[in-house]
C-alpha cells in the first residue's frame, strides 16, 4: 500500500486535514482531496496559469507546487473569494468576480479562476493599475478564446466600482459597463 | 494530465539536516521553488527516490548588505523579491532586470534565485514528455547516446537558460555552498562545465545557500536584454548581460558582456573592455565602440538548433541585443526586450 502523508493546509481560511502521497501537487490535493475544483488543470506544467491560486497573497501555480511544501501558508482559491468578501461585510459577489461577470470577460471560462486570482494579487499591490501593469500581471495566464480585452475591461470596471469612479470607455465603441448595471452585483 | 513520479518528500528545517538528507540517499534531488524540477519530474527526466525540499528553510531567504558593501542574497529568495529589491536595483541593476524578465509573475513568486542559478540546461530534444522522447529516439542527455542537435556530436550542447547567471557573472558574484563536510564558496565564473548533461561544479548532494554580489561604485552601470518568443513565460532565446564601469570623467574604464542561451555555459565576449575603454557614453566614439562590440559578439556566438527559435535568426539578433543592452546600461535604463 502506498504511504500517505498526513498534514494540514490552510485553504480559504479553513484549516483542513489532508492525507495524500508525497508526490501529489497542491492542485491534485485541492481538486481530488478537498473537492475544490475551481482551480483548473490545464497544461499541468507551468505554462498556462489555469491553476493559479494565491499563497500568502502571491500568485502561485498549484500544478508545480508540492502540496506539503505550502504547509503553514495561507492558500486562497477561487472558491475563497466570495466567503472572504462576505466576511468583510461585502454584499453580492467579490468585486473582481462581479466585474468579470458584468463585462463578459470569458468565453469558455476555463482560464477565468486563474485570471481572477492574478487580478486579485495585482489589485492588492496596485489598486489603480494601468493597462501595461495589467498586461504584465496577467502575462502568466493564457486565454485560448482570445478574450483579453474584456478581461482588462473587467479589471478596470472592478477598480471603478470599488473606488466609485466612472468606468473607462470600452473597446470597439461599446458603451461603458455601468457599475450599477446589475443591482445584484452579478452574484 | 501530467503526474509526478512517486518519491519520498523530505522537508528539513535546517541546512545541516538538508545536507544529511541528501547524503544518506543516493540519487536524491534538491527542490527549491520547484518551477524547473517539477516539470522535469513530470516529464520523467528524473525519477529520484527522494526529493529534499528547502521550502521550510527561512534562514535561506532574504537580501542583506554586508559591511563591505556586498549583497548577500539567500538562495531561497523569490525571484520577484530580487527583481523588486531597492538594494539590488541600485547596486546590481543587471541582476534585478534579469530576474524581472524570468518566466511570468506566478513563476517569479515561486522560483528562487538559487534555483535559477542551478537551473537544468534546456534542449528541444530533452524538455519533452517520455512519450515524445521515446517516439523520436532518446538523446545523450537522457536515456540515449546520440545528439540530435549536432550530428555525431560527442558533447551535450543543451543550453544554459538561466537569466540570472550571466548577470551574476558580469557582477563577479560567487556562491556559498553547504556540503556534507562543511561550507565552500565558488565564483560564478568557475561554476561551469562545458557539458550540457550537467553543466555545474556543484554536486547533486550540495546545496547553494546564498549568492554573494560584490559592492559596486557610483560608476557602475548594468543592464540585461532578453530575446524570447512572447513577452512572458518563455525561457530566453538569447540573454545578454552587460556591465560598464565609468571613471570620474564618465568614460568607460571597464566593460563586460556575457551572453546565455547558446550552449551549456554562458559565453563571455572577449576584447569588449579594449573596444569600449576610454569612450564616453553619448558620444559618437562610444556608439562606434558599441557597434564594434556587437560585431565581436556576432563573430564569437554561434547559436545552435538546441532550443526553439531559428538558430540563424538568434545569431543575427546577437549584435542587436548587445548594442541595445549596452546603450541601455549607459543611459541607466533597461531591461531590453521586444514587448
Amino acid at each position: 500500500m502506498r504511504r500517505m502523508a498526513e498534514y494540514r493546509l490552510e485553504v480559504n481560511g479553513d484549516s483542513l486535514d489532508v492525507s495524500a502521497p508525497d508526490h501529489w501537487t497542491l492542485l491534485e490535493v485541492l481538486r481530488y482531496r478537498l473537492a475544490l475544483t475551481g482551480s483548473k488543470q490545464g497544461c499541468d506544467k507551468g505554462d498556462c496559469g489555469a491553476c493559479t491560486v494565491l499563497v500568502d497573497g502571491k500568485p502561485w501555480l498549484a500544478c508545480l507546487t508540492l502540496a506539503r511544501s505550502v504547509v503553514g501558508r495561507r492558500i486562497t482559491t477561487i472558491e475563497g473569494l466570495l466567503p472572504a468578501h462576505r466576511a468583510n461585510g461585502g454584499s453580492g459577489a467579490d468585486p473582481v468576480q462581479a466585474a468579470f461577470d458584468r463585462c463578459g470577460a470569458l468565453q469558455c471560462g476555463f482560464c477565468q479562476p486563474g485570471m481572477i486570482l492574478s487580478a486579485k494579487a495585482l489589485l492588492a499591490k496596485t489598486p489603480q493599475p494601468t493597462r501595461d501593469e495589467m498586461r504584465e500581471a496577467l502575462s502568466g495566464n493564457l486565454c485560448r478564446c482570445t478574450g483579453y480585452t474584456q478581461i482588462f475591461e473587467a479589471i478596470e470596471s472592478a477598480v471603478a466600482s470599488e473606488l466609485g469612479l466612472k468606468p473607462a470607455a470600452r473597446a470597439w465603441g461599446a458603451p461603458p459597463v455601468s457599475c450599477a448595471a446589475r443591482k445584484d452585483g452579478g452574484a | 494530465m501530467l503526474r509526478l513520479p512517486q518519491f519520498e518528500l523530505v522537508q528539513p528545517s535546517t541546512v545541516a539536516e538538508a545536507v544529511r538528507a541528501l547524503a544518506e540517499c543516493p540519487g536524491a534531488l534538491v527542490v527549491a521553488g520547484g518551477t524547473d524540477l517539477v516539470p522535469n519530474l513530470k516529464h520523467e527526466l528524473f525519477t529520484p527516490p527522494r526529493v529534499v525540499s528547502l521550502a521550510l528553510l527561512a534562514e535561506l531567504r532574504g537580501i542583506r548588505r554586508e559591511n563591505d558593501g556586498s549583497l548577500v542574497i539567500g538562495a531561497m529568495t523569490p525571484l520577484a523579491e530580487v527583481a523588486e529589491s531597492e538594494l539590488v536595483r541600485a547596486q546590481a541593476p543587471a541582476l534585478a532586470q534579469a530576474c524581472s524578465l524570468i518566466a511570468g509573475p506566478q513563476l517569479r513568486s515561486m522560483g528562487t534565485l538559487g534555483g535559477n542559478v542551478m537551473l537544468d540546461t534546456r534542449c528541444q530534444w530533452y524538455n519533452q514528455t517520455y512519450f515524445w522522447r521515446a517516439a523520436l529516439g532518446f538523446c545523450m542527455k537522457k536515456d540515449g547516446t546520440e545528439c540530435h542537435v549536432v550530428k555525431g556530436g560527442r558533447t551535450c550542447v543543451a543550453a544554459a537558460s538561466n537569466d540570472s547567471a550571466p548577470a551574476l557573472m558580469t557582477l563577479g558574484a560567487s556562491l556559498e555552498i553547504a556540503t556534507a563536510s562543511g561550507k565552500r564558496t565558488l565564483a560564478l565564473d568557475d561554476f561551469w562545465v562545458a557539458d550540457g548533461i550537467y553543466n555545474k561544479q556543484v554536486a547533486r548532494d550540495e546545496i547553494v545557500t546564498a549568492i554573494r554580489v560584490p559592492a559596486t561604485g557610483a560608476g557602475h552601470r548594468g543592464a540585461y536584454g532578453k530575446l524570447r518568443d512572447r513577452g512572458s513565460i518563455d525561457f530566453p532565446l538569447l540573454g545578454v548581460a552587460v556591465r560598464l564601469e565609468l571613471d570620474a570623467q564618465d568614460t568607460v574604464a571597464q566593460a563586460d558582456v556575457v551572453i546565455t542561451a547558446l550552449a551549456a555555459q554562458p559565453k563571455r565576449i572577449t576584447k569588449v573592455a579594449e573596444a569600449l575603454a576610454g569612450t564616453k557614453p553619448g558620444t559618437a566614439a562610444f556608439d562606434a565602440a558599441v557597434e564594434a562590440v556587437g560585431a565581436l559578439a556576432h563573430k564569437q556566438c554561434k547559436p545552435l538548433p538546441n532550443i526553439p527559435g531559428d538558430a540563424d535568426y538568434r545569431r543575427e539578433m546577437v549584435p542587436v541585443y548587445v548594442r541595445r543592452t549596452l546603450q541601455a546600461a549607459a543611459r541607466r535604463e533597461g531591461p531590453v526586450h521586444h514587448v
